[in-house]
């Protein structure tokens, strides 16, 4: 007996075709509740169906918007269904993410039903201190990259006298392939929302802003029905005083995830940095105490005071503790949202999680473009702040892609300098225009023309803009380019010494082949060049080829592909 | 300027002003700069400042549709500078330009948050993910396809 059929609708689902399935299912049923969830961060599996039957649901993968599949939903049928591999469930621990995927977003009531605000209403029985106490007990250390410990923090708002105090939710995910705060506010947006009520209980806010990412639009919308939800319920009345909470849509620019450069967002500015001191907590939005914590971080809070700081403790590292999202993507067979026990090896999620081949993945690039590479041979590598830092990488936010063999790390580097290089907001000299010159630098030896000196311009270089800029952008952004020259200088030397790419990724340095002895001359990479650069018997003409991938692309036998440059010429 | 009148007259809703803009003319022309430095009584190089500052502000009309090549790192490992090239090839507009008919604009954007589907491109918001270069031929043509109708 089918009780409710739930569509995962998060940016995932519909960017895989569930709004389709779910108009589709609509047309066709009538006498079963449909709902629309979240995440459950299977997201290579989208779309995703979940049936709930009395004796438990099945969820269906890759879901069409077609007869076959609406048969095999409502017949409950075997086929297509989603496999929850013990590979990856044995490695998880879910508990932040608990009912991410599992509930409808928006409902409140079905919130309610599964223990939702009840840790605010714990909150709410306790002294603000006690609560202060608790996440101070549960060792919760900032999620948004700088792992900054959480009760700490709070401590020193909570410690304020002001007529404001002001309390900011840093929904700005800016790392270039991170998605964990994005899929926690579309499928969960009471949780997030209830940890910033907690926080603002035990620090004294009076106002809450939530900077978001404007590119976010599920996100900013469920949260906006949750805020009129529990304004409704009069949950972010505390008696003494009514929480103001806004919804503040940020403009796109990298930089202000950093506090300072979105304080100044927040007042309607420009989104440059300052120097600390003060601090936020002394004086931040409008000269006001402010507090900013990320997502991730906040969503963790519920979870605190269900189980109480000691039993949060006791999973997770001597200095990291609790659970980690990580956006699991890159050369992985399974992409998607993991939550993991902080001292998991990066090997255990990359493998087993990810499910990637052994010996195929030779880094994995963690924290974005703060952050910094990590070869295979450290994979046996915990996740916690410390041990990442010490290898030249940040934990971050939680962005985790996974590179494969066939990948080019100084491609790799250049690509994240090109990021920061047109994220730096331009106040430091050494952000500006350093980030500028190893940008330079990185091109000249992707394109082939790169020398010695210019390997030794970037170890120079990069420290000194660490030490030269203000903040955490800056100071972040030579890490991609430190942590490679530090474990891949052989790609770096291949490039600069020999002209070659030895993952056959830079454009320049390799020409395109077609095997003659393979080629069944079907004439689908003829007809498909863009630029006509394969004659008539089958020979590719370089000078003129882009290097484009479309006859590789079209090529039924894989006779075409990339070689060394000076290899063959044809 | 019905929209502007919504907005208190504080400089904490100037970037929403400016959102609200672009919204509705999709993009900020100097005209808006001076409308809305106007209502908050700020000079015009604050206005500016804060317009070219943030990449989402666009100065210049972009097409009728608007296509947002995603360049994330997961985007960027699957090969999004390859999708770029083809939808170049296929309209022969650049990152940051509009063809001549008004028809489409192309950009790259940071990440659109949807990683596991790398590579993938957004068309007035609409997210195509595991893109290869015949899905992405046949996304584009749908749209051009799409606008002879109208035309017609």
């Amino acid at each position: 007996m089918i009780k409710r059929i739930k569509v995962g609708m998060a940016s995932c689902g519909l960017a895989a075709g569930a709004g389709e399935v779910m108009d589709y299912l609509k047309e066709n049923i009538d006498d079963i509740e449909l709902v629309e969830t979240g995440c459950i961060g299977h997201c290579y599996a989208e779309p995703i169906v979940e049936v709930e039957t009395d004796e438990g649901s099945i969820y269906y993968e890759d879901v069409k918007a077609s007869e076959e599949f609406l048969n095999k939903i409502l017949n409950t049928e075997d086929s297509s269904q989603l496999e929850f591999r013990e590979e990856r469930s044995s490695k998880e621990f879910v508990k932040v993410t608990k009912f991410a995927g599992r509930l409808d977003p928006v409902s409140m009531d079905e919130y309610l039903e599964n223990e939702g605000y009840k840790p605010l209403e714990k909150a709410l029985s306790m002294t603000p201190e006690e609560v202060v106490e608790e996440v101070k007990t549960s060792g919760l250390r900032g999620r948004g990259g700088g792992g900054f410990p959480t009760g700490l923090k709070w401590s020193f708002l909570a410690a304020k006298e002001s007529e404001e105090k002001i309390l900011v939710c840093n929904a700005d995910e800016g790392d270039p392939g991170a998605f964990m705060d994005r899929s926690m506010m579309e499928s969960v947006p009471h949780q997030v929302m209830e940890g910033m009520l907690i926080a603002a209980y035990a620090t004294g806010a009076t106002q809450i802003f939530i900077y978001i990412r404007a590119e976010y639009p599920l996100a900013v919308k469920n949260l906006g029905i949750a805020i009129e939800q529990l304004k409704e319920k009069g949950f972010n009345d505390f008696g003494d005083r009514v929480i103001e909470i806004k919804i503040k849509e940020g403009a796109g620019a990298f930089v202000c995830g950093e506090e300072t450069a979105m304080i100044h967002s927040l007042e309607g500015g420009r989104g440059t940095p300052r120097f600390r001191p003060p601090y936020p907590t002394d004086s931040g939005f409008k000269g006001y105490p402010t507090l900013i914590n990320n997502v991730e971080t906040f969503s963790n809070v519920p979870v605190v005071l269900r189980e109480g700081g000691e039993k949060y403790a006791e999973v997770g590292t001597e200095n990291s503790k609790g659970t980690k999202l990580f956006a699991l993507a890159g050369d992985v067979k399974y992409a998607g949202l993991v939550e993991v026990p902080m001292g998991i090896t990066i090997g255990e999620i990359i493998y087993d999680i990810g499910g990637a081949e052994k010996g195929s993945i030779k880094a994995v690039q963690i924290g974005g473009p703060s952050g910094g590479c990590i070869p295979e041979k450290h994979f046996d590598t915990p996740v916690d702040y410390d041990s990442l830092t010490s290898l030249g990488a940040i934990m971050g936010s939680g962005g985790l892609i996974a590179i494969s063999n066939d990948r080019c790390m100084v491609e790799t580097a250049r690509y994240f300098l090109d990021f920061t290089t047109r994220e730096s907001c331009g106040k430091c000299t050494f952000c500006r225009i350093g980030t500028k010159r190893m940008l330079e630098i990185l091109e000249r030896i992707t394109a082939g023309e790169g020398t010695l000196n210019d390997i030794e311009v970037l170890e120079d270089l990069g420290p000194k803009i660490i030490d030269g800029a203000l903040c955490g952008l800056g100071k972040t952004a030579p890490n991609p380019v430190l942590s490679t020259l530090r474990y891949f200088k052989d790609e770096y030397l291949a490039h600069v010494e020999e002209k070659k790419c030895p993952a056959l990724q830079c454009n320049n340095l390799v020409n395109v082949h077609l095997d003659q002895d393979k080629c069944i001359q079907c004439t689908l990479c003829i007809k498909n060049c863009p630029v006509n650069a394969i004659s008539d018997d089958f020979v590719v003409d370089n000078d003129t080829c882009t290097r484009c991938n479309t006859c590789m692309e079209v090529c039924p036998v894989g006779a075409i592909g990339r070689v060394e440059r000076g290899e063959t010429n044809g | 300027m019905g929209t502007l009148k919504s907005l208190e007259k504080d400089q904490t809703n100037l970037i929403k002003a400016l959102q609200l803009e672009q919204e509705e003319n999709e993009y900020i022309s100097d005209e808006s700069i001076k409308k809305i430095a106007n209502y908050f009584d700020l000079p015009l190089v604050e206005v500016e400042g804060v317009v070219s500052f943030y990449a989402q502000f666009k100065r210049v009309k972009p097409g009728k549709h608007k296509i947002s090549v995603c360049d994330g790192t997961a985007c960027h490992i699957k090969g999004s500078p390859l999708v770029l090239n083809w939808v170049t090839d296929e309209l022969g507009i650049k990152d940051g330009e509009t063809d001549e008919k008004g028809l489409f604009s192309l950009e790259t954007v940071a990440c659109l948050g949807c990683c596991s589907l790398a590579p993938v491109m957004s068309v007035d918001g609409k997210v195509f993910g595991k893109l290869d270069r015949k899905s992405l031929l046949k996304i584009l043509k749908k749209y051009k396809q799409g606008e002879v109708e109208i035309d017609d």
